[in-house]
């Protein structure tokens, strides 16, 4: 009897730690995931913070005015371009170092400055014409591997010949440091430019206003035709098999691979209707299509979850089914499909396959204007970035991210906020 | 006059038009001594909805057809002043045309010039007979409408007639989406199969697409063996099902049966950010951090792990994947009946002897479509592969060595210039329909098994 009785205590003990076995192996698990995304976003904030500022030279400059205003004194762009502003640039900075004079030392620290500076000059005088014929101090950008350095990314134990600064451009650069001549500043480019051949001077912008004018194509182009379907599929549909057959559509759609997607827009939109490639028009209806499941999907859910009653008691009163369902159901089902709309448009905002299939892939200067002019988008930005060569272009993508996925975390706080607020227990 | 001002004067006018209509019919029901049968603004909905669709649906049309229509009869022009020509290349001066048309090039033949100048005016005779035609069906259909509203007629069944077939329309383009879909895709790969023999395609071993350098050369057509491709997707799906798998299973498990509601509350919105991430950050994360990790890893091991290799790529898509599987099974598990779990525990079951052997096996069904899912999720994924996988096609099963997944050759042989001709481009179609397939295939089957074996508890 008391064998027995230890016996049991035995197992008892062995069930317990059993249990307890499966605890902590689903614990392991959750801090794993967590340990993840945080591992995840600390890498990538860490290697993108760096890129808010960037490394800045004075120079002082004296400017003709007769080389760039034309009669009536307004900013020729015609005489501007015969300007020189590369030269004067470089001549202004090799002012710095009077002990230099051979042609091959000037040349490697002319390398120093951005080859984007001289246009950052013109830019400067476009803007304010009145400072020309007197002696100005003004900050130009320095080349990106000046800018690397600065920031101290830029990996001196490599040997000489294999960097793309010399130890004789080094020590030039930590004297430009120390007499404050060049310094780390906010980086103002990074936000108010497009992209760039050159690290130092390329922006988000550019993106930011591509992805607003897709996602404005597919928020105009998904919203309705899902808010019409999942009213239909909710309140007119017979069942039957057409019915079902939209039914499995809709969910099929929903599973498919993005890139699918992609490869509809480049043979139907591109090749069969003769849409402009790279345009956010485009990008956009692909985008829609693959959004109009999630957000039917979430309409319908709302929309079931209005108690019938609600409808019975508009019918009864004398309304038409359509009443019914447009005066009274839709706008209690409101909130329910904001937040599935909120949630797929966050999708949309960081899809980057399909767009890359119908050539959103481009290196664009300009920002996009219109709605048929070629365009990228943030997440492809990020992805062209993080594919380049210079390294100033990484932390650059970094950054990027983060402002992707800060806004991506806004949109998807914002669903959940509305979906507690106005959930409503009937 | 360009498509958005049409489309704007077209909405201008049918809104006008539904003010006059709804004031008039507001006049006539004042004055009128017999019961109206529906309210003003129905009348304005009703002039409206005439108003503002036929004349859209014909922008649509003239829109879609016109420039369609013109290449048509240019590409017969051109064929008729030079009959030598074969189809390339009077695409290729059709082309040249319309950029010669367009003033981004120039030409200094005069039989192309001229051809261009007529190509700009009949472009833009067509142009002027889409804007000419599309106003004067709205302004006299508007006009008609409105002027002849009779408030004994109901004009809201009309118009709620109408919104119903609106809807429907909506909820048939689901149908039509897929149905454009698997009718692109085989539309393209049919005529990759005109010049690549099928079950060369299914059953080859060797996948070369950029082999062919000049198209005079001995076997210039490259070589588009799937099989490699299709070895290389697995190969790096399976290392993302074998991380997300366990974690994802075993943090469901715990946040549905033991966790407190507090606790639940807050992990399962945190692992939900995971979800949100785009698959580009992921794939940012695997090409520039995980890989040359796992390389550093492997190289202090002493293996020679490859900088692209398919372990880096597979276990950062598994970390996507994690919430996918998580959340799903969380829901499935927590759709199993309490009185399964309660007679268990009342039966002297421990909560974790419940949870393996009575609520899992009930919850199965949904865990194996949910499984299957994230399988099709893992084959379709798209970014990290391209950021983190390679190019070449192994025949491997090494997950230290590079590996091609489908979606990386779909998009490596599309991005740039391509010509819908080319052999490589329509290469590309054939991996999406290999693709298409194969994730619709797993979702159906995903939804039969979790259709068919789950059991109605309740």
């Amino acid at each position: 009897m008391i064998d027995k009785n230890i016996d049991q205590l035995k197992r008892l003990k062995l069930r317990k730690n059993a249990e307890m076995r499966l605890k902590v192996y689903g614990i392991l698990s959750i801090s794993l995931a967590l340990i993840m995304l945080a591992t995840l976003m600390i890498s990538i904030g860490l290697s993108g913070y760096s890129a808010l500022q960037q490394a800045y030279v004075k120079l002082e400059i004296n400017v003709d005015s007769k080389k760039v205003l034309d009669e009536k004194g307004g900013f020729s762009n015609q005489k501007a371009l015969l300007v020189n502003w590369d030269g004067i640039v470089s001549n202004s900075f090799i002012t710095n170092f009077p002990e230099i004079t051979k042609r091959s030392e000037k040349r490697s620290l002319r390398a120093l400055m951005s080859s984007n500076a001289g246009y950052e000059l013109r830019q400067y005088f476009q803007k304010n014409p009145d400072d020309l014929d007197e002696n100005i101090t003004i900050w130009l950008s320095a080349s990106d591997d000046f800018d690397q350095y600065m920031k101290g990314r830029f990996n001196t134990s490599v040997d000489e010949k294999d960097r793309r600064l010399s130890n004789q451009q080094l020590k030039w650069i930590d004297f430009l440091a120390m007499e404050k001549i060049s310094k780390l500043k906010f980086n103002t480019s990074f936000f108010v430019n497009a992209d760039s051949r050159e690290p130092e001077s390329a922006g988000i912008l550019g993106a930011v206003v591509g992805s607003t004018l897709t996602l404005t194509i597919t928020i105009l182009f998904a919203l309705p035709l899902a808010v019409m379907a999942s009213v239909y599929l909710e309140y007119f549909a017979k069942p039957g098999r057409l019915t079902d057959f939209i039914e499995v559509n809709i969910n099929n759609l929903a599973a498919i691979p993005s890139i699918v997607f992609g490869l509809l827009g480049l043979s139907v939109f591109l090749g069969f209707f003769g849409l402009p490639r790279s345009a956010p028009l485009v990008g956009g209806l692909c985008l829609g299509l693959m959004t109009i499941p999630t957000i039917i999907i979430a309409s319908r859910a709302s929309i079931r979850a209005v108690p019938p009653s609600i409808k019975d008691a508009a019918l009864a009163l004398g309304a038409s089914r359509m009443q019914a369902a447009l005066h009274h159901v839709l706008p209690l089902a409101a909130p329910g499909i904001l937040t599935g709309t909120i949630i797929g448009m966050a999708q949309a905002l960081g899809e980057t396959a399909p767009l890359l299939m119908i050539g959103m892939v481009a290196f664009i200067i300009e920002t996009p204007d219109s709605f048929t002019s070629a365009a990228t988008a943030m997440p492809v930005q990020i992805f062209m970035w993080s594919d380049s060569a210079e390294r100033a272009f990484y932390e650059r993508s970094s950054l990027a991210i983060l402002f992707l996925v800060g806004f991506l975390i806004i949109m998807n706080s914002l669903a959940v906020f509305l979906r507690r607020k106005f959930e409503k227990k009937w | 006059m360009s498509f958005s001002t049409l489309l704007l004067l077209i909405i201008a006018f049918s809104l006008c038009s539904f003010f006059f209509s709804s004031s008039s019919a507001f006049k006539k029901i004042k004055s009128a001594t017999s019961r109206p049968s529906a309210l003003p603004k129905h009348y304005g909905q009703y002039s409206l909805a005439w108003t503002l669709f036929p004349a859209f649906l014909l922008l649509i049309v003239f829109t879609i057809i016109g420039p369609i229509y013109v290449d048509n009869f240019f590409k017969q022009q051109i064929a008729l002043t030079e009959a030598s020509y074969d189809k390339a290349k009077i695409e290729l001066i059709l082309a040249m045309i319309k950029n010669i048309s367009n003033g981004s090039i120039s030409s200094d033949e005069p039989k192309i010039l001229k051809l261009a100048d007529e190509y700009s005016n009949y472009l833009s005779k067509i142009y002027l007979f889409r804007t000419l035609s599309v106003l004067l069906l709205s302004s006299i259909l508007g006009i008609i409408i409105s002027s002849n509203i009779n408030i004994l007629k109901n004009s809201r069944v009309k118009v709620e007639t109408f919104y119903r077939f609106l809807f429907f329309v909506s909820a048939v383009i689901a149908i039509f989406t897929t149905l454009g879909i698997i009718a692109s895709l085989l539309y393209e790969s049919l005529r990759f199969f005109a010049l690549y023999p099928f079950f060369d395609f299914l059953f080859g071993l060797h996948w070369a697409p950029n082999i062919a350098i000049r198209s005079d050369q001995v076997a210039a057509q490259g070589s588009f063996g799937m099989l490699p491709v299709l070895l290389g997707t697995i190969l790096v799906a399976l290392i993302a099902m074998i991380v997300a798998l366990p974690i994802g299973l075993f943090s469901a498990i715990y946040l549905a049966e033991f966790a407190s509601k507090r606790v639940r509350d807050i992990i399962k919105p945190t692992l939900e950010v995971l979800a949100g991430i785009p698959t580009v950050v992921y794939g940012y994360f695997a090409a520039l951090t995980a890989a040359p990790f796992i390389r550093k890893i492997g190289m202090t091991l002493g293996l020679d792990v490859s900088s692209e290799s398919a372990l880096a790529a597979g276990a950062v898509m598994g970390i996507m994947i994690i919430p996918f599987i998580s959340s799903l099974s969380d829901d499935i598990i927590n759709s199993v009946p309490q009185s399964l779990r309660d007679g268990s525990l009342g039966l002297g079951a421990t909560k974790a002897e419940t949870t393996i052997k009575v609520v899992l096996p009930a919850a199965f069904p949904g865990l194996v479509g949910a499984f299957l899912l994230a399988v099709s999720r893992a084959i379709g994924e798209t970014m990290i592969v391209v950021m983190a996988a390679g190019l070449s096609a192994n025949l491997t099963i090494n997950p230290l060595e590079t590996v091609t997944t489908v979606t990386v050759q779909i998009v490596s042989l599309l991005t740039g210039d391509t010509e819908f001709d080319d052999i490589k481009t329509l290469s590309a179609f054939g991996l999406g329909l290999a693709l298409f397939a194969f994730t619709l295939i797993l979702n159906v089957i995903a939804l039969v098994v979790s259709r068919r074996l789950s059991e109605q508890y309740d």
